[in-house]
């Protein structure tokens, strides 16, 4: 399917996905990167070691989840737009879904925007709650949104003013 | 008459990185660029690049441009020629090239072939009405001279540049209907597919355009469906509303340089075309001649560069001015390339590299004899 129609099936997604236990404990990287591409800055760019070190360039990537804080630099590290982070623990009814983001104008802390799903398709309305686009992100800015927590694994992209 | 060590024909990724590494070894460097500006391709590609950290990963396509360019002119090895044209190759060894409104000679001991890439054109039903581009134009358009080619735009091509330019289209705020795919599955990496599709941009694979109809210019646009072996399915037809049609549907290898100095060619479809025939140091049969970059066989620009590293190293061992470090540095080069090109997506480009390299497919008599 994805080969297909470029979205990833949910069985695919069941293989990169954390457990429930570290999903519940607070924020994780995951990388939805499915095929062996000739890449590896996610590796290098995260600073607990959380990615396994590529024994080809190839590889996929492969987040211990334990490592991993969700600090979220690897985000605006990765070519193919491909990793985002989740919380669970953000509030008691809403999750957070952090993404990258390069299109303008960039969204503002506290607006409202579409929150859209891996075809497209908004799914609910996300808050902004804050916009990562410091010079290290190098245009690549990271968005926060808050949605609600039955949308976390839904929510990957965002479109303004709908 | 100029003599020089190295002559560099093409001033993109593959020339930029030949230059700079013969230049760094001592060697002098004329680089020549029908241009007016170097960075080839790089100049309009606003992604980051996929490969290795060690070469640029990670790091968007003109920023590398930048940094070659600036390693370029600070490096008094080396002379560029802008808006120069290598107009032949004679039999003593002179490179004619067109440069300010002059005719120069150029005698180099070693000249490396950089020329890049030209697209492909997709034979349809009035193919030629204004609004039908290519994609490597759409590009240049938006991301060099910030024009956008039209307000609706359908992608023919779901490879790496058909993906990546449907993005750009769509970071400038123009609107992409969809991207067609004769082929039953995406060629190009799926992050970049994926990114496009949660943009809400419909990717058909396993469709064709049929037809561009408009009077003036493209107003609509048909598409149809393909079955398993290619042919149209009946009653499939869908018309959409576009007034750009932009055509990503492959590269092939610039070769005239090397076809008209005599070097042996091979048809490498893998490769995209008419490539020469080289040794793994990137030494055609030509003595004088090597190869990089896309004018070798198409990939992307990571390997292009790594490539100019490899014949820019090659034409200083050759010529005898290398430092001991050269063979080293050629060999890093070449794991480098070969790590690169390891896995699945390499696959078509190492079958085409050996190809390439035992001369099968030679097409010596479909070529004149020239020299």
């Amino acid at each position: 399917m994805l080969e297909k129609t470029g979205i990833a099936t949910s069985a695919e997604l069941e293989k990169v996905k954390p457990s429930k236990e570290r999903l519940e404990k607070g924020a994780v990287a995951i990388a939805e990167c499915f095929r062996e591409i000739p890449c590896d800055p996610c590796y290098h760019s995260c600073p607990f070691g959380a990615f396994d070190e590529f024994e080809d360039i190839n590889d996929k990537p492969n987040i211990d989840h334990e490592k991993c804080t969700g600090c979220g630099i690897c985000i605006s590290n990765c070519p193919g737009l491909a990793i985002f982070v989740v919380d669970y623990s953000y509030s008691e009814k809403r999750g957070l879904v952090k993404i990258p983001y390069e299109f303008l104008p960039l969204p503002k802390k506290g607006d409202e925007v579409s929150a859209l799903n891996r075809e497209g398709k908004e799914v609910c309305k996300a808050t902004v709650e804050k916009v990562e686009d410091d010079e290290k992100k190098d245009k690549t800015a990271v968005v926060w949104l808050s949605v609600p927590k039955d949308k976390v694994m839904d929510v990957r992209n965002m479109k303004v003013g709908e | 008459m100029i003599y020089t060590d190295i002559l560099i024909i093409g001033g993109g990724p593959a020339g930029l990185s030949a230059a700079i590494t013969a230049a760094e070894k001592g060697a002098d460097v004329i680089l020549i660029e029908r241009d007016d500006i170097l960075g080839g391709q790089l100049v309009k590609q606003t992604h980051r690049f996929f490969g290795s950290k060690n070469e640029h990963a990670g790091t968007r396509g003109i920023s590398i441009a930048e940094e070659l360019k600036s390693k370029v002119f600070a490096n008094d090895n080396i002379e560029v020629m802008l808006e120069g044209t290598a107009q032949g190759y004679y039999d003593d060894g002179v490179v004619t090239v067109s440069h300010e409104k002059r005719y120069k000679k150029i005698m180099p001991k070693k000249i490396i072939v950089a020329t890049g890439a030209s697209e492909k054109m997709l034979p349809f039903p009035n193919n030629d009405l204004p609004g039908v581009y290519g994609a490597g134009a759409v590009q240049t358009l938006m991301n060099v001279y910030g024009v956008v080619p039209g307000k609706k735009v359908l992608m023919i091509g779901a490879g790496n540049i058909g993906l990546i330019v449907s993005y750009q289209l769509m970071q400038a705020g123009v609107d992409v209907v969809g991207i067609v795919e004769a082929a039953p599955k995406i060629g190009g990496y799926l992050v970049h597919a994926s990114k496009i599709r949660r943009a809400g941009v419909p990717i058909y694979t396993g469709h064709t355009i049929k037809e561009a109809l408009g009077k003036e210019s493209v107003e609509k646009a048909v598409i149809c469906e393909l079955d398993e072996n290619w042919n149209e399915v009946e009653g499939s037809e869908k018309e959409l509303d576009v007034d750009t049609i932009c055509l990503a549907v492959g590269l092939k290898p610039i070769s005239d340089f090397l076809i008209q100095a005599g070097c042996e060619m091979a048809y490498v479809p893998h490769l995209g075309g008419d490539v020469a025939i080289r040794d793994e140091n990137l030494k055609t049969t030509n003595d004088k001649f090597y190869v990089a970059g896309d004018s070798a066989g198409i990939e992307e620009a990571t390997a292009a560069i790594l490539e100019g590293e490899v014949a820019g190293l090659s034409a200083v061992i050759d010529i005898g001015c290398s430092e001991e470090s050269s063979e080293n540095d050629r060999n890093e080069a070449k794991k480098q390339l070969a790590d690169l090109r390891r896995g699945p997506v390499g696959k078509k480009i190492r079958e085409g590299l050996k190809l390439a390299k035992e001369g099968k497919n030679a097409g010596k008599n479909r070529y004149s004899n020239i020299s």
